[in-house]
């Protein structure tokens, strides 16, 4: 067949849309025709979940810790070191929580996803549950999304929770400020429109990290080679969509919150 | 020294009445510039089993991918049980795939579970069997059968690339479908586990008057496990006939196949 030769780029971008699309409606289908997963379910749970936490809290404390360091000395200039806690704690919660740990779990989570069905694809399993008449879409892409959708707002939360935390050691380095005070100010400071958008806006961040690790581990081409792109292009679109979901999310919660 | 089937009748293509479960007619596909089947046709009967042999890559693989509805054929019809595989939807592609096995070539076990899993995931989301009992009953039968039951509770990955096609086989047969597309089942293994292996086949047609296609290179499985041989070559088929009226046969690639054998 000649037209492999010349499909122009934009066909093919459409072309790739629309695959998403049907993905997409596949993945949303399988989600009500009964015979749910939950035993694969939790095990994704555990697996995206817990095996995250420790690197999504190592990141989010030290975040935290510098924030801290590197808002004081402004804050100090204007003689409103006080105002550090609630400085922090809306910064971290409104945006620099969630985004942060969101593109650490699309490195982990959209990675492992991609690299873990791409390689199934590369020795036939997915072509061998499918063509048992299993479902593969219902057995593992069902699970992985709503796994990340889940686990991924968890995560931000107990990321926002420690880094917060990481913010109140900082503070006590130059300053002293009893935990007490400092949770105070911190819980005072926090209004539901800082902690809800961003809440929300996870569970999109999770949903993206969820599909297209599995949408890229699914499409990936047959050839060793092609576990270790549908890993790196998982972790590069995921990241993207992270980012333009921000910055729709931004625009929503502003018009609708902050006049 | 060709050794005659107690089945005598059986090998008499010709003379069969069965009902044709498989019909390819005119089966063409390619892969961009790559014409790798140009012109199949094939009648598969219920109960027989047919082996085809070929070089590698002539599309044997292709051709039953094609069957399964894996690959859409360019050109040419495939029918199962009468229908056309090209024109079903995705619920009757389903029925259909739990009346077939396919072995695939490299056995596809799925690397996440232990090989008992392996084998309840049929049972268990194909069959939607919930019985644990006879669960565990079919899944140590099946692989009683393939000779791996100390390898129960091992994961793909601590097998040898033997055990794992026998693994594959297993899953393969412990749902008994109708249908079997075996894609190489010999391909890798020890002489003696070849010839149980080949044994095995030919007991599973019998048993369960399964419909196969055997793939495969090794000529001892040709021999035992075949009603009926096809030779494929360059896209197209050679010659067929049983595996005694093949290896007299005169002409050269035909022959070719069966040089080595006495
Ligand atoms: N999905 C695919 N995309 C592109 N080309 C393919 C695909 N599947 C098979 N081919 C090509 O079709 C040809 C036939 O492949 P096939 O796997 O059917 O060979 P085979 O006869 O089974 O060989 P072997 O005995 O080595 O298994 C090969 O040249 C292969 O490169
Ligand atoms: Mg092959």
């Amino acid at each position: 067949m000649s037209e492999e030769v010349a499909i122009p780029a934009w066909k093919k971008w459409f072309e790739e849309i629309g695959d998403q699309v049907g993905f997409f409606v596949q993945f949303f289908k399988n989600i009500f025709t009964g015979g749910f997963e939950w035993s694969e379910f939790v095990r994704q749970c555990y697996e995206i979940g817990y095996r995250s936490m420790m690197l999504v809290g190592v990141t989010s404390f030290i975040m935290g810790v510098v924030l801290i360091l590197q808002l004081r000395p402004t804050l100090v200039t204007f003689g409103a070191a006080s105002m550090l806690p609630k400085t922090l704690s809306v910064s971290f919660v409104r945006e620099i929580g969630p985004v942060i740990i969101a593109i650490i779990c699309a490195g982990k989570i959209a990675s492992s996803i991609g690299a873990e069905l791409g390689s199934m694809k590369v020795t036939e399993q997915l072509d061998a549950m499918e063509v048992s008449g299993a479902n593969p879409t219902q057995y593992l892409v069902v699970t992985r999304i709503l796994a990340t959708t889940f686990m991924v707002p968890l995560l931000s939360v107990i990321g926002d929770a420690i880094g917060l935390f990481g913010g109140f050691l900082a503070l006590n380095i130059r300053d002293s400020m009893s935990f007490s005070l400092y949770f105070t100010k911190i819980v005072a400071s926090l209004d539901f429109t800082d902690f809800l958008p961003a809440f929300i806006k996870t569970i999109f961040f999770g949903f993206a990290i969820g599909f297209v690790g599995c949408y890229k581990g699914f499409h990936s081409n047959k050839g060793t080679e092609s576990v270790g792109i549908a890993a790196n292009s998982a972790v590069v679109t995921a990241s993207l969509w992270i980012f333009v979901i921000d910055a729709i999310a931004v625009q929503i919660t502003s018009l609708l919150f902050y006049k | 020294m060709a050794e005659v089937k107690e089945n005598s009748k059986q090998k008499q293509p010709s003379t069969k009445k069965e009902e044709v479960v498989i019909a390819i007619k005119g089966l063409k596909k390619s892969f961009g510039e790559k014409h790798v089947l140009k012109n199949i046709n094939l009648e598969v009967h219920r109960g027989e089993n047919v082996v085809i042999l070929g070089r590698s890559g002539t599309g044997k693989s292709v051709t039953i991918q094609c069957i399964i509805g894996m690959l859409k054929p360019d050109g040419g019809t495939v029918k199962v049980f009468g229908d056309d595989v090209a024109e079903m939807n995705e619920k009757e592609l389903k029925e259909l795939r739990i009346k077939m096995g396919f072995l695939f070539q490299s056995g596809a076990l799925y690397d996440s579970m232990s090989v008992r899993e392996n084998l309840e995931f049929p049972l268990t989301r194909v069959l939607k069997i919930k019985d644990q009992a006879e669960i565990d009953k079919r899944v140590e039968e099946a692989l009683e059968s393939v000779g791996l039951l100390d390898a129960i509770d091992k994961m793909p990955s601590d097998l040898s690339g033997g055990m794992r096609k026998r693994a594959g086989l297993a899953r393969t047969i412990i749902v008994e479908p109708e249908i079997i597309l075996y894609d190489e089942p010999t391909t890798g293994l020890d002489p003696i586990t070849s010839r149980e292996i080949s044994d095995l086949i030919l007991s599973i047609q019998k048993k369960q008057k399964t419909t196969s296609i055997i793939i495969t290179h090794d000529m001892e499985c040709a021999r035992i496990a075949s009603d009926r041989v096809v030779i494929m070559n360059d896209g197209e088929y050679l010659a067929e006939g049983t595996f005694d009226q093949l290896h007299k046969s005169k002409d050269k690639i035909v022959g070719s196949y069966f040089q080595d054998i006495l």
